[in-house]
């Protein structure tokens, strides 16, 4: 049997060979600068000044001109559909504050790296983040199995963690994981808010679940078990990402009899749990969680997988009358002064993304950064910044208040009820905030929200 | 490298080099070492199966796995000492190389690539469905730390790429031993014409299975030092990707080549650090520049395809004979007739 290593050589291709050292000596090059330059950054450390006087290197990745920053981010992969859009909404939400005077007049470098959501290349980039470019700071690392992969490293190495890209509970640990703090609103939360609202609105009607069995899931279906009683639901049906076939659940579900669907799902699955649905001629009200609910990433996902099974769909016609939540302005309220200022950003920075949540979230996230980042002073440490965080962020473009503080790490509190109709969510009802206990009431805000300041950026 | 003593003195210049490396360079590059020697570590001895037996493995992520879920567990649960635990995590590994040797032994060709891909891919699924003892989707903990004696101070980075580039290194000159031993020899009677083979009183299966032992022992061993490095063992880790990737650089390296295993793990590990670098540094758009470390990846992969079918080492023995002329044919390029006088030598 001929073996692949028994080939013999090929006649030889002077041209080829030429590019091949062309190629290697290319590489070489590039091995020799990159380790040159990043011996240049600066990492001394000195004391924090409170005074108006210079600037200085008061941090590490703290320069007296810029800060520098970083992240782990899915840019290619199959989390990166939809995804990928968030750190580029950031990046162009500091580059917006940047040319309007930066923080203290620094400027904020944004260094994300991409990870394919793998946790052993988030482990690699975390590092090289921290140990060779001497981040200040690592800001909205996205993915609960790709930032577990990071956290026990940036504590240890007291780096500050902030408003991780995930509701997962685990990184509200302020006294294992003092470095880290979440920002969105979490699943168990989230979960309890949905769960009061199809008590309430579907009194006596048969309740199914369809999750995503992991801890984004099994936290939404914790919340869930809180608020609605155990004798409405009739099924409880989880998938795993990595398989795409859910037509067993979703026959499932349909022989439950349920009229209700609650989904805890990302986009790509609430988009199969539809098509699913149809083709059995199953149609229940799906209320699904605002990570699996974005109007414009939905559609354009239906439309994509019918298209791949031969099929012809109206996206928007599909996703009409999905119950979600909110705990960001919804992208279609075209009044909100969030909503106008990250537009304007969106279009002068970032002029290819879609106006969808994923946009709406980087820059809303970055928005928030910029808050600790002038809270925490002209010259800050890193333990400025925790502190700023934990002495409590003005809720910003949020709908609800952060429940920062010194002995709690989760960030956005509440969200309002919503429904999409005509391709936008739209707001049903008050803002509601609660907390992740089983027995924590849910509550109506009562709470102003705040406006965008006219220069779109936070006072100090 | 035809003596053991040649090969420990290699071995001990590497040894010698890593040390001093891993103090002048920053921590980042400790890591970076430590990194390519769990790479290497797995890919020798996937360079040897596949190369040396005859035997293509598109699973190899699953033994790693294997070894990674023993050391987190046995970390978390017993505290034994890394040492033990890297033991056992590579007999356990081992144990399941047999099994799925066994299997191996009578499949060929893509009947074999098939099952070990499933492998490869259904194994991961296990922590899924047992969560309460491999943690599912979050995957489990990993503490290590350096050891007291070294002093506060004493960057963790360096210590881990001590720990795996020793680990590697032990590994390679074991592997090199048996490269020369019967039992290699062996190995490529089977791969050449496993009748011929068997007619000269070489027991093919038994061989095949024992490859697969001796790959899958490395992979375990790669996975065990993949996590205390990471500090994580998660299924995410272990993807069809990591499997191919493995392949990748057993390839690029030289099939069935030792210091081609130390090469392709070289580019694997340090071409997608550098283009994501030369990538950000022109200031590339993100949709773009993300994409560069694919692209570079993949055409490192095709130059050295079309320019060095034998891999880099291939190539490297190439330019030598440029220089030298054509030297004594080295074992992967051996005549047909050198493997009779084996199994009686």
């Amino acid at each position: 049997m001929k073996r692949p290593q028994h080939l013999m050589d090929r006649p030889r291709r002077r041209r080829w060979q030429a590019a091949a050292i062309v190629t290697v000596a290319a590489l070489a090059v590039a091995a020799c600068s990159s380790s040159s330059s990043s011996s240049g950054t600066s990492s001394s450390t000195s004391g924090s000044g409170s005074s108006s006087s210079a600037l200085t290197a008061s941090a590490p990745g703290i320069t007296p001109t810029q800060i520098l920053i970083g992240s782990h981010q899915p840019l290619t992969g199959p989390a990166a559909p939809g995804y990928d859009e968030i750190a580029p909404a950031s990046a162009a939400y500091f580059d917006y504050v940047n040319a309007h005077g930066g923080v203290y007049g620094r400027k904020i470098v944004y260094k994300y790296l991409n990870d394919a959501y793998d946790p052993t290349t988030t482990a690699s980039d975390v590092r090289q983040l921290v140990l060779q470019d001497n981040v200040y700071a690592l800001f909205d690392g996205l993915g609960t199995p790709t930032h577990l992969a990071a956290v026990q490293f940036l504590n240890s190495e007291k780096v500050p963690d902030v408003f991780v890209a995930s509701g997962c509970e685990c990184w509200n640990s302020p006294t294992t994981d003092p470095e880290t703090f979440g920002w969105q609103l979490d699943y168990v939360r989230e979960g309890k808010i949905l769960g009061q609202y199809v008590k309430q609105h579907f009194a006596g009607d048969k309740v199914a679940y369809f999750y995503q069995d992991d801890e984004f899931g099994q936290d939404g279906v914790k919340g869930l078990d809180d608020e609605i009683p155990a004798s409405m639901v009739v099924s409880k049906q989880s998938y795993v990402d990595t398989n795409v076939n859910i037509a067993p659940q979703v026959a499932a579900l349909r022989a439950s009899g349920a009229k209700v669907v609650i989904s805890f799902s990302i986009p790509a699955f609430t988009a199969l749990l539809k098509l699913n649905s149809l083709k059995l001629g199953f149609a229940p009200q799906l209320v699904v969680s605002d990570v699996g609910a974005d109007p414009i990433t939905l559609s354009g996902l239906l439309e994509a997988f019918a298209k791949q099974g031969g099929a012809t769909v109206n996206g928007n016609e599909l996703t009409d009358g999905i119950i979600t939540d909110g705990y960001l302005p919804s992208t279609s309220d075209t009044s909100n002064s969030w909503i106008q200022l990250f537009t304007k950003v969106r279009n002068q920075y970032d002029p290819k993304a879609p106006p969808d949540g994923n946009v709406l979230f980087g820059e809303a996230v970055a928005y928030t950064f910029v808050q600790a980042m002038f809270k925490a002073g002209r010259n800050p440490t890193r333990a400025d910044l925790l502190t700023a965080i934990e002495g409590g962020l003005p809720q910003g473009p949020a709908v609800a208040p952060y429940a920062f503080s010194s002995t709690d790490h989760a960030g956005i509190t509440g969200a309002y009820m919503g429904v999409i109709k005509n391709g936008a969510l739209v707001q049903e009802g008050p803002v509601l905030t609660t907390d992740t206990s089983a027995s924590g009431a849910i509550t109506t805000y009562t709470g102003t929200e705040q406006q965008a300041p006219a220069s779109g950026i936070p006072s100090p | 490298m035809q003596s053991l003593p040649r090969r420990l003195g290699v071995a001990v210049v590497v040894a010698v080099i890593v040390v001093v490396a891993s103090i002048k360079l920053n921590t980042f590059r400790d890591y970076q070492i430590a990194e390519i020697a769990v790479e290497v570590t797995a890919v020798a001895g996937l360079t040897l199966l596949t190369g040396l037996s005859g035997q293509i493995s598109l699973g190899h992520g699953a033994f790693m796995a294997i070894g990674a879920y023993t050391t987190a567990l046995l970390l978390m649960h017993l505290g034994w000492p890394f040492i033990a635990v890297l033991v056992l995590a590579g007999a356990v590994t081992a144990a399941a190389g047999a099994i799925v040797g066994a299997a191996a032994a009578r499949l060929r060709g893509p009947y074999l690539a098939g099952a070990t891909l499933m492998l490869g891919v259904a194994l991961p699924s296990v922590a899924y469905a047992y969560q309460g003892v491999f943690g599912g989707d979050q995957g489990l903990n990993v503490a290590f730390t350096a050891p007291g004696f070294l002093g506060a101070t004493f960057p963790l980075t360096r210590w881990q790429a001590w720990v795996s580039a020793l680990v590697a290194l032990i590994t390679l000159v074991l592997l090199a031993n048996l490269y020369y031993s019967r039992i290699g020899r062996n190995w490529r009677a089977v791969r050449d014409d496993d009748v011929a083979a068997a007619l000269d009183g070489v027991n093919v299966a038994a061989a095949r299975i024992l490859a697969f032992v001796v790959s899958a022992t490395c992979a375990g061993l790669a996975g065990a030092l993949l996590a205390i490095i990471t500090g994580l063992v998660a299924p995410g880790a272990f993807t069809l990707t990591l499997s191919i990737a493995l392949l990748t650089a057993a390839v690029i390296g030289g099939l069935g080549s030792l210091p081609g295993a130390l090469w392709g793990s070289l580019v694997i590990v340090l071409v997608p650090t550098y283009a994501t670098d030369v990538a950000t540094s022109h200031g590339l758009s993100s949709s773009v520049g993300s994409n560069i470390p694919v692209a570079a990846y993949g055409a490192v992969l095709i130059l050295v395809m079309l320019d060095f079918p034998q891999g880099i080492q291939g190539g490297l023995r190439r330019i030598l004979t440029l220089f030298t002329g054509p030297g004594p044919k080295t074992p992967t390029r051996k005549a047909p007739h050198e493997k009779t006088s084996a199994p009686h030598g």
